[in-house]
């Protein structure tokens, strides 16, 4: 649906609000009095929050929102019949429950080692934009159901990102292409074979000089060596590379200080002070980010030696809000800032020049205290530059971590991880060319969209779609735009399906095994590229093994290939640090000051990165780190730029950029720089499948090689009219009453130290309570299980939520449900902010289900639906469950999900392979929530109570069992395990002064506790930086001044 | 003006009976349906490709169940055995006999056998063969008399209630491990047949209670509060 569709159908829509903030009610000027008169909470999770406004409150005391328990839809005559059908059909089968006849298949021939009923694990790699994500793949009777880090491998550690948990949905997206076509028409893959060979015999006369190789990042050495011995024999043929979301800035900032290009990697274990320059080093899609997550988390602890982190960025984000002084800035502004800063560490730079943007104007003091700084930890720092900083403000954080000593110590570089580093922009701009001018003849794109995602300027669709390339080919996982626009479209198979390797971000090797035959036959660009070669036939595991042979020098291949597919990677092919010297230590200043307008910056998506995984339901659905937005991008701008403009959430806006126009929605976020404007990539797809066609907003059309990051001169106007977007952020609102302890508990180091007990509270005694006696005594169980999440390491990456999606058989409702609040996460990461709006603080907070011994839920259902086991585990017994929604309305965390409709597809079979056969899969009318993954403790302690009994000695489940959502946390924030062992790791988290449960007033005793977050702000900046820092004060002073 | 007769007043009493009766007996008749064999299958016996005959494996040539159900005794299944297992004996004898060509057929062409399922439960129930075997749980006490059936066929009700009965009287049906496999296995028995004594470890016992006892604290098996819990089953 277009905006403007969407703009008139909000107009006309009847029936009542749903909830605020799917209206168009937030008055800033209320939100700046109440500001004033300190009347709203200290942690806010959203402006309206802030403002403490009507809307909001009544949107608290609901269970669900408004309009989520109510028929409201329309209902249409087809509809209506199919419902009254089958409601008829189903009157005949009440209380006839027969179970139909179902078939058992067994093997012809069992393989070995399988053992059927019980999953195997297999060592494999995801890739994003060419690094690998080092993963082992769940697989049960050769179906992959679940992705979990490698806890061997030095890049995964056990963490995974998003998008590799939910790479699993890809593998079963039924919108895939599933044939080779040519114009549209089904071939077969000797036909294909057979097309191209004449071209290619007359190209191969020619050295090649019509064939052109276009492929998205590749870090794969067997398709490097395959592509580059086909050029070695074509030298006219060539090789070009385009990623949206590329790092063309890192690899132009090694060569502009080293003259060459490097990839720099990093320790953040042994970092003390951190210094980000627009880096978002903590989110997925960042190289090593899982790595560098669990190195700087392990940093956080207070007890140890805590690290600091500052941060200075132009699009607020996860990374920022974990900084302990975090300064947003335009991005044009950051150069300015890294020469001052230089400058003051003493690298040669003349301060910069920009003029800083900041309310509190301490940026003199802020950079002269980050400077000292760092002057003070000299080989125990580092400073990062993101990757949508220009070379210039690259090669200064390197000169400045040369000047720290920090090279070897806390920054290495080596040789670039990408097989073929060129400037993706240059290289694209010269196939375009090429392609305009006739010189090419045969177009090989494999792998990517360039038909969406190409530079605006270069117009890539029309130059794909004119006559002047002869022969188009295109791999592909699905039938795209770029798809439509080549004659051959050969189904690419999904990573999960095909043999090749990857090397991860420190240059380690790991072998892409497949876990299942493809789907649909698909291809891999190894085998499309033996057709070039002339070597048709081979496959890609041939292929692999060859090369790894050759580079492999000891005597015994095959145990060597076996170790290295086991382990998951290979062994030494980790890139040695190199030794580069800077060139000089004067950078002419690639950004020129910023003129007139606004700044517009380009983002990778945060759910859905370039748009690759628009048709991924699990990302579109996943809630963004801040705005906790769903299946839709914004036009993101601070909230004093919307008070000039006029502008309010939800407005539609009309974005003006290099002459070139869009309309999207607003969404206001605090923290946003003033005078700058964010939008995603990743939108507005029109060929992308059943999911991500048409949500969104398209904003390549503005994105050009001049300005791929930011640029100066957008224009923002309103045009009148609403656009829905569905934001979670207002859903499943705790209730903390002003003055009450609020849900995150947080102190600076200093404040900690002085007061570790600060997060205590007296608990209410056990048995005041109005509910029956404890029914179990857990303590003399041999299990009672309870989990800590440490709000200090959690990083807010969303990794959890999609591994428990995967792992919890969980649904995807889509917009207009979620716009209802109906969203199934059995876990959500709430964001809170702290401070003033135009530069909170961050905090994040999953919430699961807090498994209470006193559990509201279970008093009142009426059908004991809901019940305490044993062990301590509030059981949901989806068999029993009528749908009253009472326990959810009773729940005071609001974490149980209803089955408002029939949320699950039972009728796809790519997802019946999909699921988890070891969890329920549940239907309409019924009641889920977070089950602590008890399919996971009924599996080990099956296990263990089968060896206690063969061996004839206890055994118990220990440290090995762990649920979906703290296996693959790359922060390890999450703990789970017995409460009845004194030695396991939960016990010794619960027993940090730092724990706390959350609302422990109502005497829940809660199985889940937090650890509260402790900041480490520089003693010198904290006035300065805090306006608003009545949350830090004692709670009986606060009391005092309000009475 | 009378409207209704005299006898109205009977035919109102009587009806407010029958209501009574009538509506009861509805659904008391539903609760009796639902545990009839139609609904729960029970001692049906279901058409298959191939006429397998337990009686004939177990009894007649004394097959142990394992060499079958392979993973009995490690999984949640207990398996069921490929055409492979079948062809080990059957390439040699009964070669020419019609009711196996199936079985032949499918090893020539790789296509599988598709045997229909015998002992169905829902599929928000999580049943697990191998605890079961390594606590002491006999194939007969679920399977019944297996190897006495000449075509298989679902024993019990596989109802809750069954399933109930022994998670909460477990002491009552547990044997020594090394009955498990052991179709003709007899609990231990003192009554006017005579006495029948089980042994287990060095010690015989005449009684199931105390057996059930001993193997409880050499199995450790969980209290009936734990394998009552609804995890057990329900995830």
């Amino acid at each position: 649906m277009s905006i403007d569709e969407n703009k008139t159908k909000a107009a006309s829509a009847k029936g009542p609000d749903v909830c605020p903030t799917k209206r168009n009610q937030l008055d800033l000027a209320t939100v700046k009095e109440q500001i004033a008169d300190t009347t709203g909470p200290e942690y806010w999770r959203s402006l309206e929050e802030l403002a403490g406004t009507e809307e909001f409150q009544e949107m608290m005391h609901r269970e669900f929102p408004k309009g989520a328990s109510e028929w409201l839809d329309d209902f249409s005559r087809r509809g209506f019949l199919k419902t009254m059908g089958a409601s008829l059909a189903l009157a005949g089968l009440t209380g006839c429950t027969r179970m139909p006849d179902t078939e058992i298949v067994p093997y012809v021939k069992q393989p070995e080692n399988v053992i059927p009923g019980r999953p195997k694990f297999y060592a494999t790699a995801f890739t994003l934009g060419g690094y690998a994500s080092p993963i082992l793949v769940e697989s049960h009777m050769f179906r992959p159901t679940k992705v979990e880090g490698n806890p061997e491998h030095p890049a995964s550690l056990g963490g995974t990102d998003i998008y590799a948990q939910a790479s699993i949905l890809d593998l079963y997206d039924p919108d895939r292409a599933k044939d080779i076509t040519y114009l549209g028409d089904v071939r077969s893959w000797p036909a294909f074979m057979e097309a191209v060979k004449g071209p290619m015999s007359v190209e191969t006369r020619m050295a090649g000089s019509g064939v052109r190789i276009l492929t998205q990042g590749v870090t794969s050495p067997t398709l490097a060596s395959q592509i580059k011995s086909y050029l070695d024999a074509n030298p006219q043929a060539k090789w070009h590379v385009w990623e949206p979301v590329n790092r063309d800035n890192v690899y132009e900032g090694a060569k502009l200080a080293f003259g060459e290009a490097v990839e720099t990697r990093y320790d953040f274990s042994k970092a003390d002070v951190i210094v980000s320059l627009d880096a978002d080093f903590l989110y997925a899609g960042f190289p090593g980010s899982t790595r560098y997550t669990r190195d700087f988390a392990a940093r956080r602890n207070p007890d140890g030696n805590m690290n600091r982190l500052y941060v200075i960025e132009s699009t607020p984000s996860s990374t920022g809000m974990k900084a302990d002084h975090r300064w947003p800035m335009r991005a044009g502004e950051i150069e300015g800032y890294a020469r001052t800063l230089a400058a003051g560490i003493g690298t040669g730079f003349a301060a910069g020049t920009a003029g800083f943007n900041n309310p509190a104007g301490g940026a003199t003091k802020f950079d002269k205290t980050v400077a000292t700084d760092l002057s003070g930890h000299r080989g125990s720092s580092i400073v990062i530059a993101g990757d949508h900083q220009p070379p210039s403000v690259h090669a200064i954080a390197h000169a400045m971590n040369q000047a720290l000593g920090n090279v070897g110590q806390t920054v290495f570089y080596s040789e670039p991880v990408d097989a073929n580093p060129v400037k993706r922009g240059e290289s694209l701009n010269a196939l375009v060319d090429d392609m305009r001018s006739g010189k090419v003849d045969l177009l090989l794109i494999l792998g990517g969209n360039p038909a969406y995602d190409a530079p605006a300027e270069l117009d890539f669709a029309s130059a794909l779609k004119s006559n002047a390339v002869e022969t188009k080919v295109y791999l592909g996982t699905h039938r795209n735009e770029t798809a439509e626009l080549c004659q051959w479209h050969v189904p690419e198979a999904h990573y999960l399906e095909s043999w090749s390797d990857a090397r991860a971000y420190d240059g380690t090797a790991t072998i892409i095994q497949p876990l299942i035959e493809p789907l649909y036959g698909g291809k891999t660009a190894h085998e499309i590229v033996t057709i070039l070669a002339g070597q048709p036939g081979l496959t890609g595991h041939d292929l692999v093994q060859q090369y790894w042979q050759k580079q492999h020098t000891g005597a015994d291949f095959d145990a060597f290939w076996r170790k290295s597919l086991h382990d998951g990677w290979i062994e030494g092919t980790q890139h040695a640090p190199k030794t580069v010297a800077l060139k000089s230590a004067s950078f002419s200043a690639t950004q020129s000051m910023p003129a007139s307008g606004f700044e517009l910056n380009f983002r990778r998506d945060p759910s859905i990165y370039d748009g690759r995984f628009a048709n991924n339901g699990w990302l579109q659905e996943l809630p963004k780190p801040l705005t906790k937005l769903t299946w839709d991008n914004p036009i993101m701008i601070g909230p004093a730029m919307a008070e000039r403009l006029k502008l309010n959430f939800k407005d539609v806006a009309e974005l003006e950029f290099n002459g070139k126009k869009v309309k999207g929605a607003i969404w206001i976020q605090a923290g946003h720089p003033d005078n700058s404007i964010t939008v995603f990539l990743g939108y507005g797809r029109t060929r992308a499948g059943r999911i991500g066609t048409d949500t969104g907003f398209d904003v390549y059309p503005l994105r050009t090689s001049q300005a791929p990051w930011f640029g100066d001169g957008a224009k923002l106007t309103a045009v009148g009219g609403i656009y829905q977007l569905a934001s979670t952020q207002g859903y499943q609102t705790m209730e903390t009453p002003v003055g009450e302890r609020p849900l995150v508990m947080e102190r600076s180091l200093e404040e900690y130290k002085k007061e570790p007990n600060f997060a205590k509270e007296e608990e209410p005694a056990k048995d005041l309570t109005l509910y029956k006696p404890q029914e179990f005594p857990y303590e003399k169980e041999a299990y009672s299980w309870g989990m800590a999440i440490d709000l200090n390491s959690c990083v807010g990456c969303n990794n959890c939520i999609v591994a428990c999606q995967s792992e919890n058989n969980i649904a995807v409702v889509g917009k207009e449900q979620t716009l209802k609040g109906r969203h199934m996460h059995w876990l959500r990461v709430d964001a809170y902010y702290n401070g003033p709006r135009d530069n909170p603080k961050g905090f994040f907070q999953p919430v699961p289900c807090m498994q209470c011994e006193n559990a509201p839920c279970e008093l009142v259902c009426p059908v004991q639906a809901t019940i305490h086991s044993s062990e301590g585990l509030n059981d949901m017994v989806y068999n029993r469950c009528v749908g009253t929604r009472y326990c959810s309305n009773n729940c005071p965390y609001k974490v149980r999900r209803f089955n408002f409709l029939l949320f699950q597809d039972w009728e796809t079979p790519q997802f019946k392979l999909m699921r988890n056969p070891d969890v329920t899969i549940r239907s309409r009318g019924v009641m889920e929530k977070c089950t602590y993954c008890v399919q996971r403790i009924s599996e080990h302690r099956i296990d263990t109570e089968t060896a206690s009994v063969r061996e004839g000695k206890e055994i118990r489940i220990g440290e090995e069992l762990q649920t979906a959502c703290q296996q693959s946390c790359p922060a390890n924030a999450i703990v789970f395990g017995n409460l009845n062992d004194p030695n396991s790791q939960v016990n010794k988290w619960k027993a940090l002064p730092r724990n706390y449960s959350m609302l422990a007033e109502l005497n829940t005793r809660p199985r889940t506790t937090y650890l509260a977050e402790i900041r480490n702000p520089n003693p010198e900046l904290q006035s300065g930086l805090q306006s608003k820092t009545e949350a830090l004060v004692p709670e009986a002073e606060l009391q005092a001044e309000r009475t | 003006m009378q409207i209704f007769p005299r006898s109205a007043n009977a035919i109102a009493r009587a009806s407010l009976v029958l209501t009574v009766v009538v509506v009861g007996g509805l659904l008391s008749g539903l609760m009796l349906l639902e545990r009839t064999p139609y609904i729960t299958n029970a001692g049906i016996r279901k058409a298959q490709p191939v006429p397998f005959s337990h009686q004939h494996h177990v009894t007649g040539l004394g097959i142990d169940c394992r060499y079958c159900h392979t993973s009995v005794e490690t999984s949640s299944f207990a398996g069921i055995p490929p055409t492979k297992t079948c062809m080990n004996c059957h390439a040699q004898i009964w070669t020419n006999a019609a009711y196996l060509e199936p079985v032949r057929e499918s090893f020539r062409s790789g296509r599988s056998l598709e045997w229909t399922r015998v002992n169905q439960l829902p599929n928000f129930v999580y049943f697990n063969h191998s605890i079961h075997i390594n606590k002491g749980v006999g194939c007969n006490t679920c399977h019944g008399p297996i190897d006495q059936m000449p075509l298989v066929y679902q024993y019990a009700s596989l109802q809750m209630e069954f399933c109930l009965d022994c998670h909460r009287n477990t002491e009552k049906y547990i044997r020594p491990r090394e009955q498990v496999f052991n179709m003709r296995y007899q609990p231990p028995s003192n009554d006017l047949m005579g006495v029948h004594e089980v042994a287990f470890n060095g010690k015989t016992y005449s009684d199931q209670e105390s057996l059930g006892k001993a193997l409880h604290e050499q199995y450790n098996v969980r209290s009936v509060k734990d394998i009552t819990s609804c995890n057990t089953c329900h995830r």
